[in-house]
């Protein structure tokens, strides 16, 4: 489809790219935090990618480059609004971040979702991350990139990428686990069909 | 090797994602075996993830898919890709 739009066949864009409209715009949403905002930057992301399409080489995913497109133009937007932004992270320091420490976890379900509270904590906890971890959980855990494409596109090493993983995931826990445990009650989760 | 619960908290991701080596892994298990508290830790953040990947907590805008496509027909009217 590539080798078609470089030949003048430009509709066949739409098609190609169809299957990652998603991916492009959560990437965004997740740097910006503002729906409008991300809305825009991924369309910008789609019109670099169509107008730079003969820069793509093969070698990497169509996917990833995309991605690193909507990353960049994502990046650009926070640097405008916040001149003093940076993402530096010391990734070799000791540093371990404690987990909420619970006696024990009685499981929530996925259904739980359905209530917008739910989401509404996730989607905060996510964006109290700091951006540079933030960046990597998305592209981990919600884009299902793995660790070295992850690393490829943020231009990290891949040692980075799973300390930034994990110290993200160990920060959500400690934010979320005593909320969600609170939000949903014990009993509730354990008979959930009552 | 005897681990205390600083140390799994430190293992928890390798253990999720299965990258520790057998050693560390079965030390890892040895503790969560009799450690309530690490059990919590590692059963809340695997169920925190499944949480976070799901679909619903982040929706598409209404329209944003027709949005996008309208405004790339704007724009490919208004150049064609580089070419070279």
């Amino acid at each position: 489809m590539i080798v078609e739009v470089l030949a003048g066949k430009t509709e066949s864009f739409h098609e190609l790219i169809r299957p990652h409209e998603r991916s492009v715009y959560l990437m965004a949403l997740s740097l910006l935090h503002n729906e409008a905002e991300a809305e825009d930057a991924a369309q910008e992301a789609f019109i670099k990618a169509y107008r730079n399409l003969n820069r793509f080489r093969s070698e990497s995913r169509f996917s990833t480059w995309l991605i690193a497109i909507v990353l960049n133009e994502a990046r650009a937007r926070l640097r405008r609004k916040q001149p003093a932004l940076t993402d530096s992270i010391d990734d070799t320091t000791e540093g371990s971040v404690t987990p909420a420490q619970l006696t024990d976890w009685r499981e929530i379900p996925s259904e739980t979702l359905e209530r917008q509270e739910i989401r509404t904590l996730i989607r905060r906890a996510l964006t109290a991350l700091p951006l540079a971890y933030r960046e990597v959980f998305v592209l981990r855990e919600i884009e299902e990139r793995n660790v070295q494409e992850t690393a490829e596109i943020l231009g990290i090493t891949i040692a980075s990428v799973k300390m930034r993983l994990h110290r993200a995931r160990m920060m959500l826990q400690k934010q979320l686990a005593p909320q969600l445990a609170g939000a949903i009650p014990a009993r509730r989760r354990r008979f959930p069909w009552f | 090797m005897v681990l205390n619960c600083r140390h799994v908290w430190d293992y928890i991701s390798g253990y999720l994602d299965n990258t520790l080596d057998a050693q560390t892994r079965a030390d890892v298990e040895k503790h969560l075996a009799h450690c309530e508290i690490c059990s919590a830790v590692l059963d809340s953040t695997r169920n925190i993830l499944i949480l976070t990947a799901d679909d619903r907590v982040f929706e598409l805008p209404l329209g944003y898919s027709e949005r996008l496509h309208a405004r790339l027909t704007q724009a490919m009217l208004e150049a064609p890709p580089l070419n070279e």
